[in-house]
């Protein structure tokens, strides 16, 4: 269990994290998804122990670690580029944490021996204990570091944007790995990304974070469906931004009334391409068909309101099913609208 | 690459290396063979009984004396300062980094003159040294001062900016693993520059035993105590004493030719971690 508390730190001006709390329940795989200065990775560093934070406090397993060294902390550390050891080999890299334990605690030649095997043979590059980090390509570097930071049976295995620097297919197959190991090892495990794809496929809890503060935490179902605020559903992607009127209670837009919590005056609106029902235009046409194009069992309409605005519209697609002729009247309601004040 | 631009690029290729041969021969491997000449110029008789006299052995011995003291000190500042410059944040860092590059930028003579300001009979700690009988200007430790001085920037030079493309990710990696400092240094850091500092050492003991205007200056050049093998060819040359003169020169280069041949066999005793490890 790792606990944070009104984590503050600044870098000269510029605030990277303002007074962030968080919990990390045991077993969980949590991904810290922002864009770049949201202030993720600095988060992740303090974790570590890398950085100090300015105020507030770390407690791991309920033991207060905010002034604990990073040497001491037993957290597992995957740099973003792997810094493995350039001159030491791929066993002697895995080896290093344990080798460097004081003599009382530090298991023999042939235990680290053995425990070096084992993991590379988890990481699928046993035959490669031999080679040079520059000898690897960078999956296999990337899984060397794995096995070095679980070497030392960390409480905690954090992870710097552990996908970033490999190419599409390795990432989607290093990361349907990773989840399978961390399930399978009982890992408790952070990760840092700013690919939001990734953090909903592969993380327990999502956790969103802007300009060092967190925007919501929730599960990537959670997430994506009630989005809390304008920046997560921006950042997440698909949903069409729409301008609308809020009087008492209620959001004007292009002629609908869709309930709204947001205070009087102008708003925005979010609406996702598949929240839309599709109807009749005889009883009353409120948008025009731009463009429809075929995307396998959907159709995607590019559409323009009659107040002006441009949506996107996706709608489930029978097969044969006739495609509408681009400037036909279309007759659309929205099924989930999320509405907040524009200043937001 | 079409037939015609092949053989402009090799046109190009063997004109270049035509003249890096030509200035080798002219400028480098010429003047070497010169000295060795005017060295044996009367035969190696005369050369081994130049080399026998009492002032020239006590010049080489001190040179090698200097070099022994200076290199290492200078080995372990400019480690240091590159460590610090390179690992750490902390206020006055650029600061240090261009007070780093001061010896090279100041004219050696005048690194020997504020020596002698400092330390000499008339200078500011002068009167403190004569009521305490302490000698540094005129003696051994003077040489010494100066020749750290004027080799401070070779190792830290040689240092800087490799640590700095390194970074610090394999520091804290193995920070995070649980290493102290000093192991972290001794297992991660030094390796990492171990060839660098070689090629630092080697250019620092170089200058170490070749300087001349710092440690003229605050030598005082008193034969058989204070003065080092290159103020001993000048004070040869300007005696009309042409066979000493080149012989000690010739001894001079020789060990210069002993520090790059060391430097190629350690390299090809490491050559296959050398090409292991290399960056592409």
């Amino acid at each position: 269990m790792i606990d944070l508390q009104q984590i503050h730190k600044t870098f000269g001006a510029f605030t990277a994290l303002d007074h962030v709390s968080l919990s990390i329940p045991r077993g969980r795989m949590v991904a810290l998804l922002g864009p770049s200065g949201s202030g993720k990775t600095t988060l992740l560093r303090i974790i570590a122990g890398l950085e100090h934070a300015d105020g507030g406090t770390i407690r791991l397993d309920g033991q207060d670690a905010t002034d604990l060294s990073a040497r001491d902390r037993r957290i597992g550390f995957v740099f973003q580029h792997y810094a493995l050891f350039r001159h030491m080999t791929v066993a002697d890299n895995v080896a290093f944490g344990l080798k460097v334990r004081p003599r009382d605690s530090r298991p023999s030649k042939s235990e680290i021996t053995d425990r070096v095997n084992t993991l590379l043979k988890l990481v699928h590059l046993d035959g490669l204990a031999g080679r040079y980090p520059t000898q690897l390509s960078g999956g296999q570097r990337q899984r060397v570091a794995l096995a070095r930071a679980l070497a030392v049976e960390p409480r905690l295995l954090l992870l710097d944007e552990p996908f970033g620097a490999l190419d599409a297919q390795v990432r989607k197959d290093l990361r349907r790995w990773m989840r399978r190991l961390h399930d399978d090892m009982g890992l408790t495990s952070v990760f840092v990304t700013h690919d939001q794809e990734e953090a909903l496929e592969l993380a327990d809890d999502v956790v969103v974070m802007s300009q060092g503060r967190i925007e919501q935490i929730g599960t990537p179902a959670d997430i994506y469906d009630n989005p809390a605020t304008p920046f997560v559903y921006q950042f997440l992607g698909n949903a069409t931004r729409l301008t609308a009127t809020v009087q008492g209670g209620t959001a004007h837009l292009n002629g609908w009334q869709l309930p709204a919590t947001a205070p009087d005056g102008p708003a925005v609106a979010f609406i996702r391409p598949h929240d839309w029902t599709l109807e009749d235009a005889a009883t009353g046409a409120n948008a025009t068909l731009r463009h429809a194009s075929v995307l396998g069992s959907s159709l995607r309409l590019d559409v323009t309101l009659q107040d002006g605005q441009d949506i996107e519209v996706d709608i489930r697609r029978d097969a044969g099913q006739a495609v509408p002729a681009a400037g036909s009247a279309l007759r659309l309601t929205p099924n989930r609208v999320a509405v907040f004040p524009a200043t937001a | 690459m079409s037939k015609r631009s092949l053989r402009e690029h090799s046109a190009t290729r063997l004109s270049l290396v035509a003249l890096t041969v030509a200035i080798i021969l002219l400028f480098l491997l010429l003047p070497l063979a010169q000295v060795l000449q005017q060295a044996f110029a009367k035969g190696p008789a005369v050369f081994w009984q130049s080399l026998q006299g009492e002032d020239t052995i006590a010049a080489i011995r001190l040179t090698l004396l200097v070099a022994a003291i200076s290199v290492p000190l200078n080995l372990v500042f400019g480690l240091a300062a590159s460590w610090a410059i390179t690992k750490f944040d902390f206020p006055g860092k650029s600061l240090l980094v261009s007070l780093i590059d001061l010896p090279f930028s100041v004219s050696p003579v005048i690194s020997g003159l504020i020596y002698v300001l400092l330390f000499g009979a008339h200078g500011f700690f002068g009167p403190w040294l004569i009521e305490h009988d302490l000698k540094i200007i005129f003696a051994v430790p003077g040489i010494v001062l100066a020749t750290v001085f004027v080799t401070f920037p070779f190792v830290a030079r040689e240092l800087i900016p490799l640590m700095e493309e390194q970074g610090r990710e394999e520091e804290e990696a193995a920070l995070v693993l649980g290493a102290s400092g000093l192991r972290t240094f001794w297992s991660v850091t030094l390796p990492n520059v171990k060839w660098a500092l070689l090629y630092g050492v080697l250019l620092c003991n170089a200058r170490a035993m070749g300087e001349f205007g710092a440690v003229s200056v605050v030598s005082g050049h008193i034969r058989g105590l204070t003065n080092t093998m290159p103020l001993h060819v000048e004070i040869l040359y300007n005696e009309y004493d042409f066979v000493g003169a080149f012989a000690v020169a010739s001894v001079l280069a020789l060990l210069a030719l002993v520090t790059l041949g060391i430097k190629s066999a350690v390299e090809w005793w490491h050559r296959d971690e050398l090409a292991a490890t290399r960056r592409h």
